[in-house]
């Protein structure tokens, strides 16, 4: 039995109210804007308004002369503060995986000021210092780049062949890497299977629109060659690693703090030119630096995600079993690679298979180079593509076949298993059991009687039609083990630390090396710490997001907060409990397999009355006046957990929509979230996860998408023409959960940041396609605008 | 510069302040209440709502001087004593948010919105609050908590 569903659990499984929330309810949060210090300047980036332009010459003379400036230069003037480029930590080699790779992964060179040419609408090419944001913003508006336009790569296919505009010259192409990898015999499978379909299917590009705009804040101690970085990041750590790397600072003169953060969703998991080059002026001019994002500034400057152009296509016998899958990316890198941008795709690159059993397995991409604001990770990063691909296929096959959706599911899931299961792409799943959450969403959803009115209204021949589209997902996170990243060449580890101390008051202090920015991990974290030892959540302080305080951590992204960092906290609550219980036995004259752990003491068996608890056991080892020998004083232990797998969270999602086929428009009636995270710490917050999740992904599949005109310009570059839904477009969200313990660590737990993410757009677009099959409609893509529903439902009628 | 009189959460101050200076920049970097969030600069996602006269406003669509004479509620007004305001405990109570940075504008924008209407059902605040944008929480929990705070409000006030 996991930890979760001990006995005696008092917090863990509680939907404990947040810690976190007095100070952000009254105004008392410190985001980076919030922070102002003596002498501070305000830096703004001067930017190109061309997608693809040689830099003749940047002039930044007459910026220098306007009131309040401090400085200006341009990336020629800064060339000899760089070590090296701005990093991306997981080069991609062309090869099919596992195999050895011959050559080196194709890397562009990426400054943080462009210098010989700009890439994109938005690529850096001057920064302005000045005594005030107002002033810094009107002398950029002094600074002349002379640039000489050049033809851009934007479309994808376009850009990826031989001809097209080069991005980066010194590469000779814009294709990047193709990287592939095979299970079982996809050849012979696909020859020999009677049911073959393909699809494709375009994944627009998204901007992620945390609230918070990005910002950083730079204070330097000169004289010592310190340096103090506040920035709305997700990756302290990692920031603090590459930012030493990138300047040639020693890491030890670094410290990063990441206060509270306004939203990631991925878009702070990178470290971007502002980062660097704040750092870099404020060396320059022994000043405090800061910088903050302009919303417009920020749907050009901060990565896009998604991006890709989908192939696939399923081999399955005539009664629809499925037995192979084969697909073919495109995947657009942007104009550089920012961190992880070339390996985004390969996270979904085990899981085009889906929750189904299949024998056959390959999977192909090709990163491609364009003149665009690169790619890199957006909530749920590869999977939400892999997802919705074998969703809507899964959906093409049961028509192929002539199946119900939810029949076709049921026939083709992995069974049940609680051990760890091989799947045809290489990996070895955790554990799962779809079935029952098919049931327990079709039950809660009452899709009987749904597909009951759905007829009637059929063959009423009315505008308003009901669609109901299914969703089986699951994702691979928790990452990660380290030698898995190894093995797909990510230049990092995957493990994450805690730290616990035990003060003599009774009180604790836990250090994680995860980094929250709206996860609630102090109030989760407080959760199982108060189990494990015997305390409350209120006697434990979490303390997290500054690498003075946590020099260990690998930060939060890809669902592996608790799965990795929560899993580190219980073995470190683990190593108290050792050296307590060592303490206890030698307090109460018996040998320690005399103790037992119940009621949140140290009992003597039989006599549960001769009990220690941690903190009056803290108490001792602090004082120190009797310990047993050998023993330390003090009740302190740090843990790094490196998991030895990824874990798999899954789940079926149903989503119920009433379409005008006259005006094209959708609505939501009903949208129910079936999901198995493992075991739960805090109901109420994964919860709250699974709501903002699938309203993301319900965003993704009918609002959003970065549209681009010929040159190379953002159009949708504001709040105002790029729908971020609000109260009004959403619906109300059904959760429910099956718990299906992960085998990965001893806590059972999976994880939950990306599911809703990555479980719903494919259900609302499968949903909105179900509604149009009277009409003839095969095919709909993403947003599913009222427009692009409208031009299906006249195309389909025009081809009859 | 021109001279202005603002009284803010009740206290009343005297400033001289840039004529293009928005009301949003004078609250945050000239009286340092960092409560109310810039979160754009179309005055779409709503983050620096606060009360102008008792109406919610975008204090980013609001020059400084325009507020001249005004009073202005911002979230740091809210409650009393160390007690939370009603809705303040409704959003905490109903995991109403996670990162908290549209959380000071959608409280302020959800009171002006219960001070206009009174108790208020689902419908009307999804359609009452479409000027605030929340990334973070899919509204679903803000709409429960601004339910529970209109009750108890409405309730308050007959």
């Amino acid at each position: 039995m996991s930890a979760a569903t001990q006995e005696g659990a008092r917090w863990v499984g509680q939907g404990v109210l947040r810690k976190e929330d007095p100070e952000l309810v009254t105004g008392q949060a410190r985001y980076v804007d919030d922070l102002t210090l003596p002498g501070m300047v305000w830096m703004t980036v001067v930017r190109s308004p061309h997608a693809h332009a040689r830099i003749v010459g940047v002039d930044v003379a007459e910026a220098r002369a306007r009131p309040g400036v401090v400085a200006a230069f341009s990336g020629e003037d800064l060339a000899s503060e760089f070590a090296a480029g701005l990093p991306c930590a997981w080069p991609i080699p062309t090869t099919h995986w596992p195999e050895p790779f011959d050559s080196d992964p194709r890397m562009p060179t990426h400054w943080p000021l462009a210098r010989d040419k700009a890439r994109f609408a938005g690529d850096g090419v001057a920064v302005v210092i000045a005594d005030s944001r107002e002033h810094a913003r009107d002398a950029a508006e002094s600074v002349v780049v002379d640039y000489e336009p050049l033809d851009p790569a934007l479309d994808l296919e376009e850009a990826a062949a031989d001809g097209a505009p080069v991005v980066h010259d010194e590469l000779g192409n814009n294709r990047c890497y193709t990287w592939s990898l095979s299970g079982g015999e996809p050849e012979q499978v696909f020859l020999s299977s009677p049911v073959l379909v393909h699809e494709r299917y375009r994944h627009p590009r998204l901007v992620p629109n945390a609230i918070e705009p990005r910002g950083v804040l730079v204070q330097p101690v000169a004289a010592q060659g310190e340096f103090t970085i506040w920035s709305a990041t997700q990756i302290p750590h990692i920031l603090r690693t590459t930012l030493a790397l990138t300047l040639g600072i020693p890491e030890s003169k670094l410290r990063v703090i990441a206060p509270d953060v306004g939203g990631g969703f991925g878009s702070k998991l990178n470290v971007y030119a502002e980062e660097v080059l704040c750092l870099a002026v404020a060396r320059k001019l022994g000043r405090p630096v800061k910088w903050i994002e302009d919303r417009s500034e920020a749907y050009v400057a901060t990565i896009h995600g998604r991006g890709v152009i989908q192939d696939i296509e399923l081999a399955a016998t005539e009664e629809g079993k499925l037995r192979g899958v084969r697909v073919k990316l495109l995947a657009d890198m942007g104009a550089y690679y920012q961190l992880v941008t070339p390996g985004i795709p390969l996270l979904g690159a085990f899981l085009y298979g889906g929750v189904y059993d299949i024998e056959a397995y390959h999977f192909e991409c090709t990163g491609v180079l364009t003149n665009r604001t690169p790619t890199d990770a957006y909530r749920g990063a590869g999977r939400p593509e892999a997802t919705f691909a074998i969703e809507r296929a899964m959906d093409a096959l049961a028509h192929r076949v002539g199946k119900d959706p939810a029949e076709i599911r049921r026939l083709n899931y992995i069974p049940p298993f609680d051990e760890p299961h091989p799947i045809a792409a290489g990996l070895q799943l955790d554990s799962g059991n779809f079935v029952s959450q098919l049931d327990r969403a079709l039950e809660l959803v009452g899709y009987d009687d749904l597909r009951k009115q759905q007829k009637a209204r059929r063959d009423g021949g009315g505008a308003k039609q009901l669609g109901i589209g299914l969703s089986s997902y699951i994702e691979m996170c928790g990452l990660a083990p380290s030698q898995v990243l190894a093995a797909l060449n990510y230049v990092a580890g995957g493990w994450d630390a805690a730290v616990v101390r035990c003060h003599p008051t009774g009180k604790v202090t836990v250090v994680t090396g995860t980094s929250p920015h709206g996860q609630g991990h102090v109030t989760t974290w407080s959760q199982i710490t108060a189990d494990r030892l015997g305390v409350t959540p209120d006697d434990v302080e979490v303390l997290h997001g500054d690498t003075a305080i946590s020099p260990l951590g690998m930060d939060t992204y890809g669902s592996r907060s608790l799965s990795v960092g929560g899993v580190a906290l219980w073995h470190a609550t683990g190593k108290i409990l050792d050296k307590a219980k060592t303490i206890a036995a030698h307090e109460l004259e018996v040998s320690e397999e005399d103790l037992e752990w119940r009621d949140g003491a140290f009992r003597v068996k039989g006599a549960p009355d001769k009990a220690k608890t941690v903190p009056e056991i803290a108490f001792s080892a602090w004082t120190a006046h009797a310990l047993p020998e050998g023993v330390e004083p003090g009740l302190e232990a740090t843990s790094v957990w490196d998991p030895p797998n990824f874990t798999f969270p899954s789940g079926t999602h149903v989503c119920v929509v009433e379409v005008d086929t006259e005006t094209g428009e959708t609505e939501i009636l009903r949208y129910v979230a079936v999901d198995d995270c493992g075991e739960v710490i805090n109901p109420m917050i994964v919860e709250g996860q699974v709501h903002g999740g699938v309203a993301q992904g319900i965003a993704e599949a009918m609002y959003e998408e970065a549209v681009y005109d010929e040159a190379g310009n953002l159009v949708t570059n504001s709040m105002l023409s790029y729908r971020v839904p609000s109260a009004a477009e959403l619906p109300a969200i059904e959760t429910d959960r099956t718990v299906t313990p992960s085998t990965t660590n001893p806590m059972g737990v999976k994880g939950i940041g990306e599911a809703g993410t990555i479980g719903s757009p494919p259900a609302v677009v499968n949903a909105v396609a179900d509604a149009l099959v009277p009409l003839g409609v095969t095919s709909v893509e993403k947003p599913v605008t009222p427009e692009r529903v409208w031009r299906a439902i006249r195309d389909a009628k025009e081809a009859r | 510069m021109k001279a202005i009189s603002v009284t803010v959460n009740g206290e009343q101050h005297e400033a001289e302040v840039e004529p293009r200076q928005l009301l949003v920049y004078f609250l945050r970097e000239q009286l340092g209440l960092t409560g109310t969030n810039v979160g754009c600069d179309t005055s779409t996602c709503g983050s620096c709502t606060v009360l102008v006269d008792g109406r919610s406003v975008k204090a980013c669509t609001l020059l400084a001087v325009q507020a001249d004479g005004a009073e202005v509620t911002t979230i740091e007004g809210l409650g009393t004593d160390g007690e939370l305001h009603p809705l303040q405990r409704a959003f905490h109570e109903q995991h109403g948010l996670q990162c908290g940075f549209c959380t000071p504008g959608m409280i302020m924008a959800a009171l002006g919105l219960i001070e206009e209407n009174g108790a208020l059902d689902d419908e009307a605040i999804r359609a009452g609050l479409e000027g605030n944008l929340c990334r973070c929480t899919g509204y679903q929990n803000i709409v429960a908590a601004v339910r529970a705070a209109s009750a108890e409000l409405a309730g308050a006030r007959s």
